[in-house]
């Protein structure tokens, strides 16, 4: 009879996972017990702590190579640059979360389950304090996405997945201000994400049915046990293309690729607009991370099977990202759309056939991470009396009233555009050069194209910033409190950075670029 | 002497003195007007010892410098020059001092920063010396492109009518040009053996089909750039609504980058697509020279005109480049030099009578030279310099580039010849409506018209006018530096397939 055997736990590896995780139950602890005129200030300082605390343990233990507790968590070099990527942008994100100076009492309501547009509703969005629960679901969910770029079986991917899915989409209902839009953002993204776990579920399942018939190994949903499967089973290919299809899905929706992208510009435009950004850099690192290692690591054998698939993926993502984008009259919408066009050309890097590729990918996450949280920072500024004015007509001559502000998102946009000497351009020759090496010039092509269109949106916002003139509506900026200055001038000061001299990150991606297997 | 790092430090410089003087109070525009004129002019000194420095005869690059910028890549800050980038440095730093004095007054009238107007001329010339003193692909590359963002604003927030418009138009036409290049860039970083050197990749050797690509990406955006037909819709209108500095920059010097391009890395890095190109591009050169012309002749608007007659002259430069004679070379080299000069002034030029006016209409005016005299003798010295007047610079270079196509293609030359006959309508027809026949009553009323050029507008057509006559007369100093390099592009075109050994490549670069 077998014995059980307890697999060996390395904890020092999975050290920032715990971390995170321990810090959001000690969050819900937080909301039971401590008065609620100290709960923002203790939940926030618990947050960023614990984030601090779990980059530490990122960066000590930044040569661990291993595959540990029982094979369902690699730690390797992708694995550890993109948690570490994560934490960084996640910092960013909840010195944004957390400002409560811009919009008085912060960004999120007070009681969620209050009837939207009620009496009562716009008392607390006039006068109460947000709900302090955004810290605990925010770390919960930096907890998953530490798990999901680190999943070395479907399985725990899956599980991952949920983890950093279930915050997010509460976090999208809980704007302050137009709670009928958050409400339905929050909605329509679980919703979907509802069904985008299903499939990939499904493909889960399909999987492990296709490993089943491998020689001299037993079925299983591990990355080695997949890979050898795609060498080595006789099982009939299409229970291994129907598994990767579905699996695709889930990811794909997650990280906002066409066709499966029709939530984001509602949930962007609904969510508060720290939470988009949060979204926007933190979970497109989370999303890729994944995307990177499953076709790296457990497809790579099929690759000429669903490359071409994933290459029309990619080339849809960024024509419709691009195209759309261009019509858009809300800023946020506009940045939806950028942000499914960018997860176009991330495709092109992960789909780009060797390790300049995973590190060109791996680059172009923290580079655009910063760039669009910078962005979504200044969309925070830009406010009247019924808060953020979002509509592109009220940014018109916004570079009169508010020079540096409308200066730093105009270098933005050109970082967005990929303009040389930002970190837009060089995370697009970070991607396409591997993407030309490896043969795939058409993706290539697609991708220089597409950012002609998409240059345009950009260039309309910067000409209504500086070249029209200031009307009876445009809002002024304002002056945002230390923490929203702190995260706006890490990102902006990171992309200039990452333009100028990226070599230190480049490598640094390019020494994180091996898959444990 | 010649160990001192010229051209970094000539790329440095107006870029610390764009900060100096973006930093300066606002409240105090006239320092800040000073100090940019004083920036450039220390500019210029240190490039006129670079012109002396330069060994006539000597090495094809010389002040060769490079350091490490991104190793992953085989990215390289290096900088060197040829004969061509030479003269193209030497243009810029005469240009900019001049177009800031011209340009004295330009952005008092608008309600946008003064000293932020001056900063971006000299981020511009930032960047203008960067394209041209670049000797690594990636970093011509983000000069190339970061050349757009100073012109934008230049135009967006000092421009005239539809100045948005215009300023849009010439972003996005830039842009579509630099991306295909971009691609370009990549595919030749591919085959090159991951180095953006210049001097390392001009020695590989590419399949033909991938060769065809390149060149086209490249070329695309040299096209645009500079502009040739049919690429060209944007420069009107750019030039018609860029202040007049700023768009005597555009057509002087910015344009030449296309055309600089096309001689650096067009011919001898894709010789032969260059070759199998060449009959297409010598079409689009004539089309250019006759079609722009023709325009010209009916613009009505004289920056819109002045714009198309630059057209025309970008058809006789793409002629003399795709002739692949040296002299016709030589004479394209040349062009790009007197054109700057000769378009430069003629642009500053109409921009101090569009001053007095207040209109840029030709028929707003008539009979100008009866009211500002010596104005309306520059502005018909430099239309007659334009229209390449025996005497004045640009008749060397268009009668080089002529007979140099004449000797290997004999339509062509014929046909570009028409394009003198037409130069002569649309500039004197321009210069009679403007200033000669009866005063137009209306002009009488306006206060501008009265004064005539004084000391500072003086100050700054005298110098043009000077180098105008002086090139025209004795082009022997520019020649002897221009044309060993184009010798040395042409023998890089004529390299005939399989690979030469390294041996054979040293020979012929000598």
């Amino acid at each position: 009879m077998n014995e059980l055997q307890l697999p060996s736990i390395d904890y020092g590896a999975l050290a920032p996972t715990l971390i995170m995780l321990g810090a959001a139950l000690l969050g819900v602890l937080v909301e039971a017990f401590v008065p609620r005129r100290h709960r923002h200030l203790v939940q926030l300082s618990l947050a960023l702590l614990a984030v601090l605390a779990a980059l530490t343990f990122v960066v000590l233990g930044a040569d661990d190579r291993l595959i540990t507790i029982g094979g369902a968590i690699a730690v390797d070099g992708p694995t550890l640059f993109l948690q570490g990527a994560i934490l960084v942008l996640a910092a960013m994100a909840l010195l944004l979360i957390g400002d409560r100076t811009v919009e008085r009492g912060g960004y999120f309501v007070a009681q969620a389950a209050v009837t939207a547009e009620s009496a009562e509703d716009r008392r607390q969005a006039e006068a109460q304090n947000g709900t302090t629960e955004v810290y605990p679901l925010t770390t919960f969910a930096i907890g998953g996405m530490l798990i999901f770029v680190a999943a070395n079986d479907l399985l725990t991917m899956f599980i991952a997945l949920e983890v950093f899915s279930l915050p997010l989409y509460l976090l999208c209902a809980l704007a302050r201000r137009r709670r009928l839009l958050s409400q339905e953002a929050a909605m329509k993204y679980f919703l979907l994400g509802a069904y985008a776990s299903a499939f990939f579920l499904f493909g889960v399942a399909l999987i492990y049915g296709f490993t089943a018939g491998t020689p001299g190994r037993p079925a299983g949903v591990d990355f080695a046990t997949v890979n050898a499967a795609v060498a080595e089973s006789p099982a009939s290919p299409v229970l291994l293309f129907g598994g990767m299809a579905l699996l695709s899905i889930g990811l794909l929706f997650k990280a906002a690729a066409a066709p499966f992208h029709v939530w984001t510009p509602d949930v962007y435009q609904g969510a508060p607009t720290p939470v988009t950004g949060f979204m926007a850099a933190c979970t497109k690192v989370a999303a890729f991370g994944a995307l990177l290692r499953v076709f790296h690591v457990a497809f790579d054998g099929a690759r000429w099977d669903f490359t071409p698939v994933l290459g029309v993926v990619a080339v849809l993502t960024m024509l419709i990202g691009a195209v759309l984008a261009v019509t858009q009259t809300d800023i946020k919408r506009l940045l939806a759309y950028s942000s499914i066009a960018n997860a176009g050309y991330l495709l092109v890097g992960v789909l780009a056939p060797n390790s300049e590729g995973i590190s060109g990918t791996m680059f172009y996450l923290v580079a655009y991470g910063f760039s669009v949280l910078a962005a979504f920072a200044v969309v925070t500024l830009v406010r009247d009396a019924d808060g953020e004015a979002t509509h592109l007509s009220r940014w018109a001559g916004l570079g009169r009233r508010s020079p540096f502000y409308a200066g730093v998102f105009t270098f933005i946009l050109l970082a967005f555009a990929g303009i040389p000497l930002t970190s837009g351009f060089m995370s697009k020759v970070a991607v396409f050069g591997p993407a030309l090496d490896g043969g795939q010039a058409w993706l290539v092509i697609a991708g220089v194209l597409t950012s002609m269109v998409l240059a345009f949106p950009y260039l309309r916002v910067v000409v209504l910033m500086w070249l029209s003139e200031p009307g009876e509506s445009t809002p002024t900026v304002t002056v945002p409190g230390g923490l929203t200055s702190a995260a706006l001038m890490i990102g902006v000061i990171a992309t200039l950075v990452l333009g100028v001299v990226p070599g230190p990150l480049l490598d640094l991606t390019t020494g994180a670029a091996e898959f444990v297997r | 002497m010649s160990d001192f790092p010229f051209l970094s430090v000539l790329t440095v410089a107006p870029l610390v003195g764009a900060l100096v003087v973006v930093f300066l109070p606002r409240s105090r525009p006239e320092l800040a007007k000073q100090v940019a004129l004083g920036w450039s002019v220390l500019v210029l000194a240190l490039s006129a010892v670079m012109w002396v420095t330069w060994q006539t005869g000597g090495d094809r690059f010389q002040f060769r410098e490079s350091y490490p910028w991104i190793p992953n890549w085989g990215v390289n800050f290096t900088f060197a020059a040829d004969g061509i980038a030479l003269v193209m440095l030497m243009l810029i730093a005469v240009l900019v001092p001049l177009v800031i004095l011209a340009s004295w007054h330009d952005a008092d009238a608008s309600k946008r920063s003064v000293p932020v107007y001056f900063a971006l001329l000299l981020v511009l010339e930032c960047t203008m010396i960067g394209v041209f003193a670049a000797a690594d692909v990636f970093l011509f590359y983000v000069f190339f492109e970061v050349m757009l963002v100073p012109m934008y604003f230049l135009i967006g927030s000092y421009g005239g009518h539809q100045r948005q418009y215009a300023a849009v138009k010439f972003f996005l036409y830039s842009l579509v040009g630099g991306l295909f290049m971009l691609a370009a860039v990549i595919g030749l970083w591919v085959v090159g053996g991951k180095t953006f050197d210049w001097q390392a990749l001009s020695q590989v050797d590419i399949t033909t089909g991938t060769e065809r690509w390149l060149f086209l990406g490249f070329f695309l955006a040299f096209a645009i750039k500079a502009p040739f037909f049919p690429f060209h819709t944007w420069l009107p209108d750019a030039g018609g609504a860029a202040p007049a500095g700023a768009a005597a920059l555009l057509v002087g010097v910015l344009d030449k980058v296309g055309t600089f391009g096309i001689l650096r890395y067009c011919l001898p890095l894709f010789p032969d697509a260059a070759k199998w190109f060449a009959p297409w591009a010598l079409a689009l050169g004539v089309i250019g020279i006759i079609y722009a012309a023709l325009l010209a002749v009916g613009q009505n608007d004289l920056k819109r005109l002045v714009s198309y007659t630059s057209i025309a002259h970008f058809g006789f430069i793409g002629v003399g480049i795709f002739a692949f004679t040296t002299q016709a070379g030589t004479g394209a080299v040349l062009y790009m030099v007197n054109h700057g000069l000769a378009t430069g002034l003629l642009f500053l030029v109409v921009g101090m009578l569009i001053a007095r006016r207040g209109s840029a209409l030709i028929s707003d005016f008539g009979g100008a030279g009866k009211l500002v005299p010596v104005l309306a003798g520059v502005l018909f010295f430099a239309g007659l310099a334009s229209l390449a007047l025996p005497g004045t610079a640009p008749f060397v270079s268009e009668f080089l580039v002529l007979i140099g196509t004449f000797t290997v293609n004999k339509p062509v030359a014929v046909i570009a010849t028409l394009g003198i006959v037409l130069a002569a309508a649309y500039v004197l027809w321009m210069v009679q409506r403007t200033t000669q026949g009866t005063l137009n009553p209306a002009l009488t009323e306006v206060e501008g018209m009265r004064r005539d050029l004084n000391l500072r507008e003086k100050v700054v057509v005298a110098p043009l006018i000077a180098l105008i006559v002086l090139l025209g007369f004795y082009p022997k100093p520019v020649i002897d530096v221009i044309n060993p390099a184009v010798q040395a592009t042409m023998q890089d075109i004529d390299r005939t397939d399989p690979a030469p050994s390294v041996g054979n490549v040293q020979e012929a670069s000598r």
